[in-house]
């Protein structure tokens, strides 16, 4: 991957991170390189334990990583401190899955959107606050009066748009989206994909989009990585990951998706895998995905696949792709 | 059983919760037919009353706060509704079996897998405790579980998601019940395990002749593996038809917005998303006319006034929308 990416506003390099568990390491993120442009989304989708989640708050800093750097307008946020990296988390949000666990309950949506004002010193007087988190509210969809009302009545949908008024509060340019649509109603999803590509051409923010759901993550992506057991297996511009994909891991996950189409239903040859996802702490030798690949030879065994460019922009990390 | 035999037929059920804020009506006047070997997808957002419904055909809704207040629920000839608990017990596991969304809560942590599929057994089967383990090491085969016999022994806990949703699988099907009622089976599950679970549900169908309630808010599942589709709005039926007719001739503004709103793997990525504005009402103070009209882009002034009637697009579809009543 190109290193010298001028326009890169986040260079993830060699980054890794793994946890102590009772019986090993736990390897979470295994070496995981991307830059991600200014303006651009980035999707990461994979199954649970992929590491994606890991991930996204390993960039931000809420994990210190194991290994490698993450630089943030070029420059390196683990080796920050005081002031410089409290102005760097500042340009850094995050909008998580769960609106019901991420909103204190006992706070008004007031004092929720206003935390972030106070921490950055960012407040002025309470009238001149008042009226930002009313602006704010207006922006994502909310009405000014809500400001005064508690978490608990509102609607999941509604309950995501408040997380992302008090990410936005702060003006970030880099959001990590950890799976923000996944703990929402069919019909209320797209309202809040809309919001985020709406605030995107309005503000020229940049997204880390976290998801399972891949039809969602086609739609609001312009790259989408795909991890396994902490490594990044296949990465490409979204539309030529879907139209052809490379890793038999990537075309597993595109064919186990059920089309909301009888039609295409009817006639598709779904690859399903056989067994379960084995687990990180005891990874397999050489190709994370060999034991449910149903093309593995012995060189999967014993070699690591690299990450190579198969096509322009478009990289996977198998030896037969 | 021929194919065109009626298993279950519910009419006009009513179901409503005593809560602390008030009486929430949860279904509403839900009217539906399910045949032999047929798979039927309800589907609906949360609180639509898709899981209500469910619970209440296998009585389950514990009695207060939940209050049956009208309707029958006709099995095989036998009105559920009129049954002692007793007699339920008889019926549950043996006739209608239930997997839920999550496996974990639904398996007792304490007891063996291969204990939980032979006391179904030996309770309905009357099979003596022999029996009961061939045919539960038998069950665990067929639900795909490598090793059988050594997962017969184990815990709950020393299996994986999909394993404990394919044991689950395993108890329900155990006595070859008549009807099997999945609510949410694979929305905890990953994507290359759903694909797993559904394969095995399909194929376990064809095989058994099992008739299905599937209940899911993915309509891609419902288009992979059902053969009707029932479409709940606050606790309303408010479509009803063959999956070809729900996703291809769409009549409800609610189908239809919900089928918009959807991003398809088969399209290009450029074009917007059509959300469905607004959200469900409160089903504590359910709107007086169509619970839908709220949010619906062709909303009359009847339609927040009073609810339509069914109107009947084809034999097999109908909807309750006064677009089509009001011709």
């Amino acid at each position: 991957m190109s290193k010298s990416n001028s326009n890169a506003l986040i260079q993830i390099d060699g980054l890794k991170k793994y946890f102590n568990v009772g019986d090993g390491t736990l390897k979470a993120v295994n070496d995981l390189s991307l830059n991600i442009a200014k303006g651009e989304t980035v999707g990461v989708v994979g199954e649970s334990g992929c590491g994606k989640s890991t991930a996204g708050r390993t960039i931000l800093r809420l994990y210190e990583p194991t290994a490698g750097t993450v630089l943030f307008n070029g420059e390196n946020i683990y080796k920050m401190n005081g002031s410089k990296l409290k102005a760097a988390r500042r340009n850094m949000q995050m909008i998580f899955q769960d609106p019901y666990a991420s909103l204190n309950p006992r706070w008004s949506v007031e004092s929720i959107i206003a935390e972030p004002f106070k921490l950055h010193n960012l407040a002025g007087s309470r009238k001149e606050m008042r009226y930002k988190i009313e602006q704010l509210l207006d922006r994502v969809g909310l009405k000014p009066e809500h400001a005064d009302r508690y978490p608990h009545e509102f609607s999941g949908g509604q309950r995501q748009r408040i997380g992302i008024a008090r990410a936005l509060a702060v003006d970030p340019s880099f959001i990590v989206c950890d799976e923000p649509i996944s703990a929402l109603d069919v019909s209320i999803q797209a309202q809040v994909v809309n919001l985020l590509k709406d605030l995107q051409r309005e503000q020229g923010l940049t997204y880390m989009f976290i998801a399972h759901d891949l039809a969602m993550v086609k739609h609001i992506s312009d790259r989408v990585a795909v991890m396994y057991l902490g490594k990044m297996v296949e990465l490409a511009e979204s539309e030529a990951l879907y139209a052809n994909p490379q890793h038999p891991y990537t075309k597993a996950l595109l064919s186990s998706i059920p089309v909301p189409d009888p039609e295409i239903e009817a006639k598709k040859e779904r690859i399903v895998l056989k067994g379960d996802i084995p687990s990180p702490i005891n990874p397999p030798s050489g190709c994370p995905f060999r034991t449910r690949c149903p093309a593995a030879t012995e060189r999967c065994a014993s070699e690591v696949p690299a990450l190579r460019e198969v096509s322009k922009g478009h990289f996977a990390a198998c030896h037969y792709a | 059983m021929s194919k065109q035999e009626t298993v279950l037929s519910v009419k006009n059920l009513e179901v409503a919760f005593n809560t602390r804020g008030g009486l929430v009506q949860a279904v509403r006047n839900v009217t539906f037919d399910l045949k032999a070997g047929e798979a039927l997808a309800i589907v609906g957002e949360s609180g639509s009353g898709k899981s209500v419904t469910a619970q209440t055909i296998m009585r389950l809704i514990p009695t207060p706060p939940g209050r049956i207040n009208g309707g029958t629920i006709d099995f095989k000839g036998q009105d559920i509704l009129k049954k002692s608990e007793k007699e339920m017990e008889a019926i549950r596991g043996k006739e209608i079996g239930m997997i839920f969304q999550d496996p974990m809560t639904s398996l007792n942590p304490t007891i063996t897998i291969g204990r939980q599929i032979t006391e179904v057994l030996m309770k309905h089967q009357n099979m003596n405790n022999t029996q009961a383990k061939e045919r539960a090491v038998e069950m665990l085969r067929l639900v795909g579980l490598p090793n059988p016999e050594r997962r017969f022994a184990q815990y709950p806990h020393e299996f994986s998601g999909g394993m404990r949703q394919r044991a689950m699988i395993a108890v329900a099907l155990s006595c070859d019940p008549t009807l099997l009622i999945a609510d949410e089976p694979t929305t905890a599950l990953d994507v290359t395990i759903q694909a797993q679970i559904l394969e095995l549900m399909k194929d376990l169908q064809h095989r058994l002749g099992t008739s299905i309630i599937m209940i899911t808010h993915d309509l891609g599942i419902v288009a992979d593996m059902c053969d009707r589709v029932i479409v709940m709005y606050a606790g309303k039926v408010v479509e009803e038809g063959t999956k070809e007719e729900i996703f291809k001739n769409p009549q409800h503004p609610y189908t239809r917005g919900l089928l918009r709103s959807l991003p398809r793997l088969d399209q290009p990525k450029d074009e917007p998303l059509i959300p469905i504005d607004g959200t469900p009402p409160n089903m504590m103070h359910p709107p007086k006319g169509c619970a839908f009209a709220d949010r619906c882009e062709n909303a009359m002034r009847i339609c927040a006034e009073q609810d339509a009637d069914v109107t009947t697009h084809s034999p097999t579809h109908a909807s309750r929308c006064w677009m089509h009543s009001a011709v």
